[in-house]
């Protein structure tokens, strides 16, 4: 298996083989040729403010870290010592001037050059000359996120995003002064399932109704939210639970696009406005005030009338803007993936949005939250059932053939289309067969 | 039966999980209670940061009844738990007692057996001729490592 023309046959317009999700050799060529090639989100400027700042985090199975120079330059670099092979930086975050390899102490800068060796003497230079912690060949960055590509060469990071900006434009410009930071801590929710699964599951807006049934059910039951200025702490959980209950009609009428990379995002489909602290809500009124101070009235209006929900960022990225969530998944193995839930403040709003985001990281996006935990539950469950070779294909065709084509991005016929499946399998298949 | 002592209160109140009679477990909490297992070692604020859990007495209820709803994937079947509770030191302070503990947890569900470890705090108010429980916080050992879904109670 790895001809173009065999992998080909796996990924058909409304199917998909089940060996794409279960396959150890294809997932070992995925490594290879789609998280060695593709952009990959990596972070965030404000996890690195400062020179000598650095996180550690994967690229694909890769383990880099991230640091920031003194010129302010970020840089992406292996997390491997060019002597022996070991991880130089212990897995975290920090501020460092250089990664001291704990075997036999070679040092290396903020840029990955290296800089000393104990006992150097004993090689020959012209060794050493070109050794160094190896650079992700190529770093971007698109208003404050992170990327960083294996590849030496492939297209910019905009070509590459193409519409899907417009999700990273409003998640930025929804932050007075444009200032977002990472905070409030890392959850890290694992499952035995392949990587692709999460990716499939978050525009998906045929599953709440039946995944998060027990949860819809129980918040229906709950006590009414308060009033604007009079919310209580479980609100937040009882709305967000509650609105997976939509009808299907908003499900079907909320807006869906897809990409020619594989990004995807979709309209909003709440229809409360008080979800998170919204109109008529003092801190909202506040949050509204800095907004227009920093935009101007007209655009800030414009900018809160933007409606995403889900974004994804095909291979290893989801994110919701409007409540400041961000993951990023990172495939282990075939049937092992795991998924970094990060939420972001912002420094020049009213503290209570950030509250807002903390609890419904907590709600919806907790490794034991009332509505993530069944997610997990059937990403597992498809693994098992791929494990099967009574049946071999997988479908994706709810609205095949009704897609809609639009300016940088094809709309399918209604909001529960799959059209974003779609999309990202022919983008995995560009990847693949490339 | 009232738990008369601090210890049997505790041993109670982890029978209860284990035998997986968790609204009997719920009404154990005084209805200003807090129910917080941080994400963060050490973390101070539940505002300010995510939590593993962190449930006022309205949102502990829900998880009590999401565990009996008819399609709770993820809890059905409820996972097998075995609570081992220890190293108990309480002092009393303002009429309530402070319970520090540790918990030794061994789950089990679909194949998957796997063991927790966390510091245990409970904040326990007199009533009758037992306690109720006005703050439980746990923190885990392992709560910021990578860590599969999470569907049952500490």
């Amino acid at each position: 298996m790895a001809a173009g023309e065999q992998l080909a046959m796996l990924v058909q317009p409304d199917r998909v083989h089940r060996s794409v999700y279960a396959d150890p050799a294809i997932f070992e060529l995925e490594m290879e040729r789609l998280f060695g090639r593709a952009w990959l989100i990596l972070g965030h400027d404000s996890q690195v403010k400062a020179p000598g700042d650095y996180f550690t985090t994967r690229m694909g199975r890769e383990p880099v870290i991230v640091t920031r120079d003194e010129k302010q330059e970020i840089h992406v670099l292996i997390n491997r010592c060019a002597h022996r092979g070991t991880m130089v930086c212990a897995e975290g975050r920090g501020n460092t001037e250089r990664f001291i390899c704990p075997y036999h102490g070679w040092s290396y800068d903020r840029t990955g050059a290296l800089r000393a060796i104990p006992f150097g003497d004993g090689y020959a230079k012209s060794t050493l000359s070109d050794l160094r912690l190896k650079a992700a060949p190529r770093v971007a960055n698109y208003r404050g996120f992170i990327f960083a590509s294996l590849a030496p060469e492939g297209e910019s990071l905009e070509a590459f995003l193409g519409a899907a900006k417009a999700s990273l434009d409003d998640f930025v410009d929804r932050a007075p002064g444009g200032e977002l930071e990472v905070a409030g801590g890392v959850f890290k929710h694992a499952y035995n399932g392949n990587w692709k699964l999460m990716l499939e599951n978050h525009l998906d807006g045929a599953h709440p109704a039946w995944v998060h049934a027990s949860s819809v059910a129980v918040a229906r039951n709950a006590p009414e939210p308060g009033k604007p200025g009079e919310e209580r702490y479980f609100d937040i959980a009882v709305r967000q639970m509650r609105q997976n209950g939509a009808p299907e009609s908003v499900w079907e009428n909320t807006g869906i696009w897809a990409t020619p990379r594989g990004h995807g995002y979709m309209g909003d489909y709440h229809d409360d406005s008080r979800l998170v602290a919204g109109l008529g809500n003092p801190a909202f009124d506040e949050y509204r005030k800095a907004l227009i101070r920093s935009k101007g009235e007209k655009e800030a209006d414009r900018i809160l009338r933007v409606t995403l929900w889900n974004t994804v960022l095909y291979p290893n990225c989801s994110f919701m803007s409007q409540f400041r969530q961000l993951r990023i998944v990172h495939p282990l193995a075939v049937d092992r993936s795991v998924v970094y839930t990060y939420s972001f403040r912002m420094p020049q709003a009213p503290d209570r949005l950030f509250r807002d985001t903390i609890a419904f990281s907590n709600v919806v996006n907790g490794t034991a939250s009332w509505v993530l935990t069944d997610d997990l539950e059937v990403y597992e469950r498809i693994q098992k059932g791929f494990t099967s070779g009574a049946l071999e294909w997988a479908q994706i065709g709810r609205g095949f053939g009704r897609d809609v084509e639009e300016p940088g991005a094809v709309r399918g016929a209604t909001g529960t289309s799959e059209v974003y499946i779609r999309a990202q399998m022919r983008a995995w298949l560009d990847y693949m067969t490339l | 039966m009232p738990a008369t002592t601090v210890e049997q209160f505790l041993y109670h109140e982890a029978r209860l999980l284990d035998t997986q009679r968790l609204e009997e477990w719920l009404a154990l909490f005084t209805e200003d209670a807090t129910y917080w297992v941080p994400l963060e070692q050490g973390q101070k604020d539940p505002a300010a940061g995510s939590s593993i859990i962190y449930d006022d007495r309205t949102l502990l209820e829900l998880r009590v009844k999401q565990a009996r709803h008819p399609r709770a994937h993820a809890r059905l079947p409820l996972a097998r738990t075995v609570h081992q509770v220890s190293n108990l030191s309480f002092r009393e302070e303002g009429g309530e007692i402070e319970v520090h503990s540790t918990l030794v947890l061994v789950e089990y569900r679909a194949e998957k057996q796997r063991v927790w470890g966390a510091l245990v705090e409970h904040r326990l108010r007199r009533a009758g001729e037992g306690y109720r429980i006005a703050r439980k916080r746990v923190d885990l050992a392992n709560s910021e490592a990578e860590l599969d879904g999470i569907a049952i109670l500490f």
